[in-house]
């Protein structure tokens, strides 16, 4: 386990992804949607971001993916499902989709999936925190903290102090 | 936790921690019923049969719109259009099916333990709708969670149990999952409409109505089976309204912030007298909507996943 992200970058890079958003996506019908567990959390940083700069509450929401995996039965847990909640329509909405790390891309196919079965977005941007390379469907963020090329037997782990007991990025060897 | 059964059949062989599970999965559920598309593509691909070898609305709609929820394609099946007639066992008709290459069984039938006969010889999930005055399991769990939803707990509650107790799987499914989760259950009922030997379970038997409605916090009250009358299990149907039915009047001995629920199909005015079904108590409606959470639930946990 090593950690390749402290506490003061992991807040800068989050920091130029925030900047980024609110730089290049028109503030009216914007609206953020975050992927569970800790997508969910660096959205609403990016709310809290939004709504410092120019006082606008922008619409939020969050996704769980889990019934709409494409590996459910290869799995050999079943994952606990939890509750989305996208409290808001999302048809015509400019959305920001934000997950902490991007791989293979099929959370981000699911997650597509799901939102789309709310409503018709005007456009759905993607944000994440890291991208480790290795993906496997045609899926590119738009707003990129840090950018890694690892190999498939590494694992990236995000903690956040809003659920874990530190801040930082750390590559993991899968066992 | 990790699940380890491949059918549900009761509650009396589940754990508090398995219903526990049960009740947690269901609550995300609740939220797909509600959004503009209300489908998930989970279990597409999948084929359901529902087996109703008995009359039901509620329960078999209930079923249905879950497994459409969640993509699931659904086959009903009832046997007066079928080759049950032409005197094929229901082992030799489930096999022949599941030859066809189907996913999961649910099904209602008069005789107490059919789901589990055929459970030990299938080898896909079988689901309990419902078998003879055994046992209704996706009942019970839908009104724990009701409970629960209602009242933040189920652990400590008094729940009264009113009605025809001998014959009602929904009463035997629900002590059973009442008292694993902690609550006091109560049975009020004349003595005819009892089991022997219902204490076992549990419960506190009483034959008077406003006696064993005191201080509860949850009355569940049971249709009484108007097909049974010809037993002479009660003298008639008005004075069982007399002795048993729920008025507002009798319901000023339960805690004010009582809930009221009814598994269905309600006769209005004999169980519960009518302005009782539609007062704020009532919670059932509730428990309609939360049957197709729960049954979704259900469903998931026993064809979403990989057994262990």
């Amino acid at each position: 386990m090593r950690k390749f992200i402290d506490q003061e970058e992991l807040r800068d890079l989050w920091l130029k992804v925030c900047r980024e958003v609110s730089r290049e996506i028109p503030h009216s019908n914007i609206a953020i949607v975050g992927i569970r567990t800790r997508g969910a959390h660096l959205a609403a940083r990016l709310r809290n971001f939004l709504k410092e700069r120019t006082g606008i509450d922008v619409p939020f929401g969050i996704l769980d993916i889990t019934l709409y995996r494409d590996d459910l039965t290869a799995i050999a847990e079943q994952p606990v499902v939890r509750s989305t909640e996208i409290p808001f329509n999302v048809t015509g909405k400019r959305i920001v989709l934000v997950d902490d790390v991007i791989y293979t891309g099929r959370t981000v196919r699911a997650a597509l999936d799901e939102l789309i079965d709310f409503g018709r977005p005007s456009y759905i941007r993607l944000a994440v925190l890291i991208d480790r390379g290795g993906r496997e469907l045609p899926i590119q963020p738009d707003f990129v903290g840090k950018f890694v090329e690892l190999a498939p037997e590494e694992v990236v782990e995000v903690k956040l102090k809003e659920i874990d007991d530190e801040e930082g990025a750390y590559i993991l060897k899968k066992k | 936790m990790k699940w380890r059964r491949k059918d549900l059949l009761g509650l009396r062989e589940l754990s508090r921690e398995e219903i526990e599970y049960i009740l947690e999965t269901a609550q995300p559920f609740k939220e797909i019923s509600e959004r503009p598309i209300k489908k998930v593509p989970t279990l597409r691909g999948k084929t359901v049969v529902n087996l109703f070898f008995e009359p039901s609305t509620r329960t078999r709609i209930s079923f249905e719109l879950a497994e459409k929820r969640l993509s699931a394609d659904t086959i009903n099946f009832t046997p007066g259009s079928s080759s049950v007639l032409k005197g094929e066992t229901l082992l030799d008709t489930l096999r022949n099916i599941q030859a066809m290459q189907i996913d999961c069984v649910v099904m209602r039938h008069p005789s107490p333990g059919s789901c589990h006969f055929l459970a030990q010889r299938l080898d896909v999930p079988v689901i309990n709708a419902g078998d003879g005055a055994h046992e209704h399991p996706t009942q019970a769990l839908l009104d724990l969670f009701t409970i629960k939803e209602k009242k933040k707990r189920i652990e400590g509650l008094k729940v009264a149990i009113v009605g025809d107790i001998r014959f009602s799987r929904v009463a035997r499914s629900n002590i059973w999952g009442l008292t694993k989760m902690g609550a006091k259950v109560r049975v009020i009922s004349p003595p005819t409409l009892l089991p022997p030997c219902i204490e076992k379970m549990g419960v506190e038997v009483f034959y008077h109505l406003k006696e064993g409605l005191r201080n509860v916090d949850v009355i569940m009250a049971l249709r009484i089976q108007r097909e049974r009358q010809n037993e002479s299990l009660i003298p008639s149907i008005r004075e069982y309204r007399k002795l048993y039915g729920i008025t507002r009047e009798v319901l000023k001995v339960a805690k004010d912030d009582v809930i009221i629920m009814h598994p269905g199909p309600v006769n209005r005015g004999i169980e519960l007298e009518p302005e009782v079904v539609d007062s704020s108590h009532s919670v059932i409606l509730e428990q309609v909507t939360n049957g197709v959470a729960v049954r979704m639930a259900i469903l998931y946990i026993l064809m979403g996943g990989e057994v262990s």
